[in-house]
């Protein structure tokens, strides 16, 4: 039989972390700009795109994190695509990320002032023009904190995509628990390497929203 | 692509029984959740710096760890210390102090926002500690913050869909249980998933109603 150090699970546990993060970044990037081209739909008030875009973020908010890990999971299957649990983890953390990326960022469009949109539009800017040069940049600067939130809960989602096999931190964890039979240490380890990642992101966002408050 | 809905829909009591534990788990853990949350934002306003220490600890490790550790660790990794739990307490615990960290940082920002006024006005009142707490400071925080607490509660409640991984035996449980036996993954799923909305507008709706006609009382 193996015998496990510390050293050998922490050193496992780290290397399956790298998984966490690149899932993580992949997410947040292709959910980013998802969710903005959603927003830009939204925002662009064709026939129908507002209504469409909240159903999509009904869906995606009114729902568990696990049952759309297994409905992309084994619907990416049904549809005839041969799918790994890495792209099927990274397309559910996308389109979960998407939505409420999307969500946050009209949040912050909406509390920027009216007169914006009005004045932009009497310079006879189009919506483009509008979005891009007034817009989005105060809306985004205000955006910051809530996304940088946001962050640390796609980071939390990860660990979801352990149920269908992915191996990054959570599902090593338990591999390791099964063979050492140190659930307390095991989970305990993985506890704290969330905890290293998502911490800095929480206080960042904190300290971020309150230099925002006395603006306002 | 073909989906067949017969074979699960034919499953219909298990996926009740389902429903009726996902019931119950969030029944319990919401009102103790909340309940936590409120002792733990007036601990972080009241109590001396060591017990203020202890509180904003727990509440950090638990916004920044995912549920699903903390379940896995409340679940399998406490019975090395002697303490063991049932599937169906272990989900009522974790999502009740889950729950708790999360209120109790909302409700302090409630708490923190109210107006002096109320304060000196109920110390005129001669109202002790306690009753300037419970009737003064704590309605108006809680309506103050209802919005953020009712989406945190209903994160919490599609949260519990998780509790399935370590075997209790909720609606997401009896997905996979149905999944397995009748081959028909996707469509076992769907219909929870669609379970799960609809339980999410409920509640959604059930706390907007009840919020001001029990918890904080309408605005006078």
């Amino acid at each position: 039989m193996v015998e496990f150090t510390f050293w050998d699970i922490a050193y496992q546990l780290l290397l399956a972390l790298r998984w966490t993060v690149v899932l993580s970044l992949i997410a947040f990037v292709c959910g980013g700009l998802l969710g903005l081209g959603l927003l830009v739909l939204r925002l662009s008030k064709l026939p129908g795109a507002v209504k469409a875009v909240a159903v999509y973020v009904q869906v995606f908010q009114g729902t568990p994190l696990l049952m759309q890990i297994f409905l992309t999971y084994f619907g990416l299957a049904l549809m005839g695509f041969d799918t790994s649990p890495m792209v099927a983890a990274c397309v559910c953390l996308t389109l979960y990320s998407a939505a409420y990326l999307c969500d946050i960022w009209r949040g912050c469009v909406d509390s920027v002032a009216k007169g914006q949109w009005e004045a932009s539009a009497s310079l006879a800017m189009s919506f483009a023009e509008q979005l891009r040069h007034v817009i989005l940049p105060q809306a985004l600067r205000l955006g910051i904190a809530p996304t940088a939130g946001f962050m640390v809960q796609i980071i939390k989602g990860t660990a979801l995509t352990s149920v269908i096999g992915f191996i990054e931190i959570t599902k090593a964890g338990q591999l390791i628990a099964n063979a050492t039979f140190e659930p307390f240490l095991v989970y305990g380890c993985v506890a704290a390497l969330y905890f290293v990642l998502c911490f800095p992101l929480s206080l960042w966002s904190q300290r971020l929203e309150r230099r925002m408050r006395p603006q306002r | 692509m073909t989906m067949d809905f017969a074979p699960v829909l034919a499953q219909w009591p298990m996926l009740l029984q389902g429903l009726m534990l996902t019931f119950v788990l969030t029944g319990i853990a919401i009102p103790l959740g909340v309940l936590l949350g409120i002792a733990c934002a007036w601990l972080r306003l009241n109590a001396g710096a060591g017990v203020r220490a202890v509180v904003a600890t727990y509440v950090e490790i638990f916004r920044n760890t995912p549920f699903i550790i903390q379940l896995f660790f409340l679940f399998f990794g406490l019975p090395s210390l002697g303490v063991r739990l049932t599937p169906e307490t272990a989900s009522i615990l974790a999502m009740t102090l889950n729950l708790g960290a999360y209120a109790c940082e909302q409700i302090r920002a409630g708490i923190e926002a109210t107006p002096r006024g109320q304060l000196e006005a109920a110390q005129c009142l001669a109202l002790n500690r306690w009753q300037t707490f419970t009737r003064v400071v704590l309605p108006p925080s809680l309506g103050r913050v209802w919005p953020a607490l009712t989406g945190q509660i209903i994160i919490v409640m599609l949260g519990s869909a998780v509790c399935s991984q370590i075997s209790t035996e909720e609606i997401s449980y009896a997905a996979n249980l149905i999944s397995s036996r009748t081959f028909r993954s996707f469509e076992s799923y769907i219909v929870v998933t669609l379970c799960y909305l609809g339980l999410a507008i409920l509640l959604r709706q059930l706390l907007v109603w009840a919020g001001p006609r029990f918890i904080f009382g309408r605005q006078r």
